[in-house]
């Protein structure tokens, strides 16, 4: 398909007001699906979590899953939305192959939460206020897989198969307001406003929150309007835009084709698109209008879902930090400057950091550990820092040694290879490869004096003061003693000896 | 003695629990007059000896264990086609469905097979219960014991024309408009609609999901009392399902008296419209309660000029959508069509092979009531009048504790005298939808025979929701002043059927 044209960048923003609104659906991770008891799990063989109901026998009934409502309810409180003393189901009817029922239950017009808010801070430190229309329940469908022709998608394909494991999975949809105001940061805004909504849901561990999994998927509608013109554009929704770099380029194409059309004196057909990561563009999908149709009547197979008062405050109580209020008091905490701290946060290794610094070490050294050393390693064998196979707790008692003197940091590097190598505790590793600072100074001091015997030209020197000329035998020292010593204490130790 | 098969169920059960005889030598002299007679009154679609004498065979060995399993232990049964059973083919009457076996039985399926009941056959029915004749039955009417040249009603004909032909002492329906009440008015027998939620519909094919209710079809009040008793009770499957329990029917029924009986009669259901012979029956039924010192009072109920018009709203809308997972893509019948077999154009020529034409009327109708911009005139005018229903019979149960009406218009029709006038045949169930509508039970009890056509006629007793018991005292009652009069139950009085 040939690329569309596109405006600049500056030049669409230059000449429209940038309205975006954004749907984000979130898988929840409950043990069950939505309304019936098979297992809510990712990447079983094809059609093996099913029973009667996910895929819709004759006769069989959905039965709301208490958990899935409860995190439902515990999205909506952390978005600051209100809780809707009662709720029917809906359905939505429409054909296709991966919806069993050829209906979608769902909530239409009394969704669980509404009316929330979320601020979201951008890079400049600017914080944007989205307002959240709702939060509602559904259910997810099932997977199509296209086999037989060129694209991978239903048209010119051979056949394709059906896959009911994810029919009937949990999902929650928050539907934000029109954003207005976010100018040139409306693609920042939008990706740091999934990112938000997806440390929200994992903090709360109400889901997975695996971007590449699918666990938080993102539609994102965008329009343009004439700058100081009242009524909203026509909007397109891209559909299914998948991990957050691709929500801020998605929003940035769809303003620059878009502004082309228009500034060109064209119309935009209000449509679902499709986001192409690989080619950086989206594709025109089906014409969506509002004459869309999906006959949405009370799902009359449900009782309304009626959470107590009394439910909903235990449920808050419940509510961990929010990440944003968390971020804000360890960077405090710890005193990180600015760039150090963003740095473990893009690094998502806040968690590990404040473990670390909870079993005792410094954060500072927290920080350099996990930023550094172990990232640096975890890059080199191709892996993700976070699943290196080393604890919070190892790390800061391998600091812990450092700090009391018995480590020098190359010896620590080599307790923290022989960790991620299977070989034990830090004490055991210290053990095994006989890493010890020596601190009994009588071997130390014959090695020094007996380096100092054998260049009386460097004793000379030292002894008349020129101090620096240490280091020529610091190094055989350390040779001798294998490096299991303090270099600084054997500088200290020689500048001793010498002047004897 | 009785021949066995002309015995009620109560009697069967206390000669089985007395050890006079055995399950299966009452389930064999069943199934061997089905076997015979069936070609005569197609009552069964599918039978089985082999499933029928196992079950027996498990009853047997129960109670030489000392288990007695229910109050009906051991008492063979026949079972709507409508509900899902793993060792017989369930078609709901369609040939969508033909040969399709269920992965799982329906909870009332599995509670009398947990109380000991063998079950001898599905039963036919109006395609997916649509219609009041059996005539709509993908696989032939059934016919009327009465009269074979006679529609024995419908939906639920295969259970009434099986109960009262004595090809089962017992049978299971399922009502939505009637469909177990106008039966059994046309052929003598007696059939209760529950409560809403008294009988877990888990497994039950749907027709209209708030208005389907299972309920007992037997030749006497007792029968169906101690069958309400075995299938009644909380699923966790169904979530419409009823938490409290409605006290026992049997104890109901056992204690009755007249004492303080207050009855009302609806204005709008005694006067016109109704066959000379019926109207006779109704008005002897309610001299004989009046002989007894019954307070009879005549209440209005205005709104029910309207309830036809909200129930072929509401049932065919809730329809559409459940008869939508009816594609091909998962069970049943999958058609392929001439040209490029693409999946819209292999679910609808499935769909257009595999329902019959009234299947498609409601279906094309409920879509209708359901589009946008019609769904307020339609099917929220008539959720509006269902509400009015329910008013005007809550004003009523203020006044009186039953409600009495002719259960149908007329006495059984002639096979293909309605089947080409929809409305004709819409207007059987003017007396019996109110219930629906409104989620209360009902019952039909015969009171005699039409003196035109000397076929028999019900009356109808309404009671409270959840206030079954109420009704099945009634029930008593009114059958017990017929029985003193007559000498037996009225179907005594049907001809005899005999194998050709």
């Amino acid at each position: 398909m040939a690329k569309e044209q596109l405006l600049s960048y500056e030049d669409a923003l230059d000449k429209f007001e940038v309205v975006i609104g954004l749907e984000v659906h979130v898988e929840l991770n409950t043990k069950s699906k939505m309304f019936c008891g098979c297992a809510n799990v990712f990447g079983s063989e094809p059609n093996t979590n099913v029973c009667p109901i996910c895929i819709a026998l004759p006769g069989s009934l959905p039965a709301v899953n208490r958990k899935a409502v409860e995190s439902s309810i515990a999205i909506g409180l952390a978005l600051d939305c209100q809780i809707a003393p009662t709720g029917r189901f809906a359905r939505k009817n429409y054909f296709y192959p991966d919806l069993a029922k050829n209906f979608q239950t769902s909530q239409y017009d009394e969704p669980i939460a509404f009316e929330g808010k979320i601020d979201i801070e951008l890079e400049s430190g600017e914080v944007h206020t989205v307002l959240i229309e709702r939060a509602h329940m559904e259910e997810d469908a099932g997977k199509l897989t296209h086999v037989g022709g060129a694209t991978g998608r239903i048209q010119g394909a051979e056949y394709s198969l059906v896959d009911y494991n994810r029919a009937g999975v949990p999902l929650v949809e928050i539907v934000t307001k029109p954003i207005f105001g976010a100018g040139d940061k409306a693609p920042e805004l939008a990706a740091a406003y999934v990112r938000a909504i997806r440390e929200i849901v994992k903090a709360m561990d109400v889901s997975d929150a695996k971007m590449e999994r699918g666990n938080v998927r993102c539609d994102a509608n965008v329009s343009l309007r004439p700058k100081g013109q009242e009524k909203l554009g026509t909007r397109t929704e891209t559909k299914n835009v998948n991990s957050l770099r691709s929500v801020e380029n998605a929003v940035r194409y769809e303003i620059q084709r878009q502004g082309y059309i228009l500034a060109n004196g064209g119309t935009i057909t209000q449509e679902t698109r499709h986001w192409h990561e690989d080619r950086g563009h989206t594709s025109s999908g089906r014409p969506k209008s509002d004459a869309d149709d999906y006959r949405y009547f009370p799902e009359p197979d449900l009782v309304p879902v009626q959470p107590s008062k009394e439910w909903i405050e235990e449920i808050r109580a419940s509510l961990p930090e929010m990440p944003s209020l968390r971020r804000r008091r360890l960077q405090e905490e710890w005193g990180f400057a600015e760039l150090e701290f963003r740095d473990v946060v893009n690094s998502d290794l806040l968690d590990q950091v404040e473990d670390t610094v909870k079993a005792g070490a410094a954060p500072q050294a927290a920080r350099k550990w996990w930023t550094g050393e172990l990232a640096r390693i975890a890059n080199a064998e191709n892996l993700v820092v976070q699943d290196l196979s080393i604890t919070p707790l190892q790390v800061a008692q391998i600091q812990k040694l450092i700090d009391a003197g018995d480590l020098t940091d190359r010896m620590a590097r080599d307790v923290v290879a022989g960790v991620l190598a299977g070989e034990g505790e830090p004490a055991q590793v210290i053990e095994k490869r006989g890493l010890k600072v020596v601190k009994d100074d009588g071997a130390l001091i014959e090695a020094i004096d007996k380096a100092l015997a054998s260049q009386p030209d460097v004793l000379e020197k030292i002894r008349e003061g020129k101090v620096q000329a240490a280091g020529a035998v610091i190094g055989a020292v350390m040779q001798a003693m294998r490096g299991q010593v303090d270099a600084a204490r054997v500088r200290e130790l020689i500048l001793e000896r010498a002047s004897k | 003695m009785t021949e066995l098969v002309f015995k009620t169920a109560a009697e069967i059960a206390d000669l089985i629990a007395s050890k006079e005889i055995s399950s299966q030598e009452v389930t064999k002299a069943f199934y061997d007059r089905a076997e015979a007679l069936n070609p005569q009154t197609n009552s069964y679609l599918y039978q089985s000896r082999e499933n029928a004498m196992a079950a027996a065979v498990s009853a047997d060995k129960a109670q030489a264990e000392g288990k007695i399993l229910s109050i009906l232990h051991g008492v063979p049964i026949a079972v709507k086609d409508n509900l899902t059973t793993t060792d017989a083919p369930t078609t709901s009457g369609s040939k969508i469905l033909e040969g399709w076996v269920p992965q799982y039985d329906a909870t009332v399926v599995k509670k009398l097979r947990a109380s000991g009941l063998p079950i001898l056959g599905k039963t036919n029915l109006d395609e997916f219960a649509m219609g009041s004749s059996t005539e709509y039955s993908a696989f032939g009417p059934s016919r009327n014991p009465w009269d074979l040249d006679r529609i024995p009603g419908g939906s639920g004909g295969g259970s009434s024309s099986a109960v009262a032909g004595h090809l089962a002492p017992i049978a299971i329906g399922s009502d939505t408009g009637g469909s177990i009440r106008y039966p059994a008015a046309v052929t003598g027998s007696v059939g209760a609609k529950p409560t809403y939620g008294a009988v877990s519909r888990y497994g039950l094919i749907a027709l209209a999901s708030s208005l389907d209710q299972i309920g007992p079809v037997s030749n006497t009040v007792l029968d169906s009392a101690l069958l309400q008793d075995v299938i009644s009770g909380h699923d966790p499957h169904d979530s419409t399902s009823l938490k409290d329990s409605l006290g026992s029917m049997t104890d109901a029924v056992k204690n009755a008296d007249v004492k303080g009986l207050r009855v009302g009669i609806v204005k709008q259901l005694s006067k016109d419209g109704f066959q000379p012979g019926v109207k006779a029956c109704f008005d002897d039924t309610i001299a004989k309660l009046t002989a007894q010192g019954v307070e009879v009072v005549e209440v209005d109920c205005p709104s029910f000029e309207y309830a036809i018009a909200a129930y072929y709203l509401i049932l065919p809308a809730e329809a559409s959508s459940n008869l939508a997972k009816f594609d091909s893509v998962r069970f049943g019948l999958r058609v392929a069509p001439e040209g490029n077999p693409t999946i819209e154009r292999v679910m609808a020529a499935t769909r257009e092979a595999g329902f019959g034409p009234e299947v498609k009327r409601r279906i094309i109708l409920g879509t209708y009531a359901l589009s946008s911009g019609y769904y307020d005139a339609y099917y929220g005018s008539a959720q509006k009048v269902r509400t009015l229903i329910q008013q005007d019979l809550e004003k009523a149960f203020s006044q009186v504790d039953v409600l009495l009406t002719p259960t149908a218009p007329t006495t059984a029709f002639k096979i293909g005298e309605k089947v080409n006038d929809p409305i004709a045949m819409y207007l059987n169930d003017v007396a019996t939808i109110p219930a629906n509508l409104a989620g209360i039970p009902g019952m039909s009890v015969p009171n005699g025979l039409a003196q035109e056509d000397g076929l028999p006629s019900g009356v109808q007793i309404l009671a409270p929701a959840m206030q079954d018991a109420q009704m099945y005292r009634v029930g008593a009652i009114i059958e017990k002043l017929y029985t003193d009069e007559w000498g037996s139950p009225l179907i005594a009085k049907a001809p005899k059927l005999e194998v050709k």
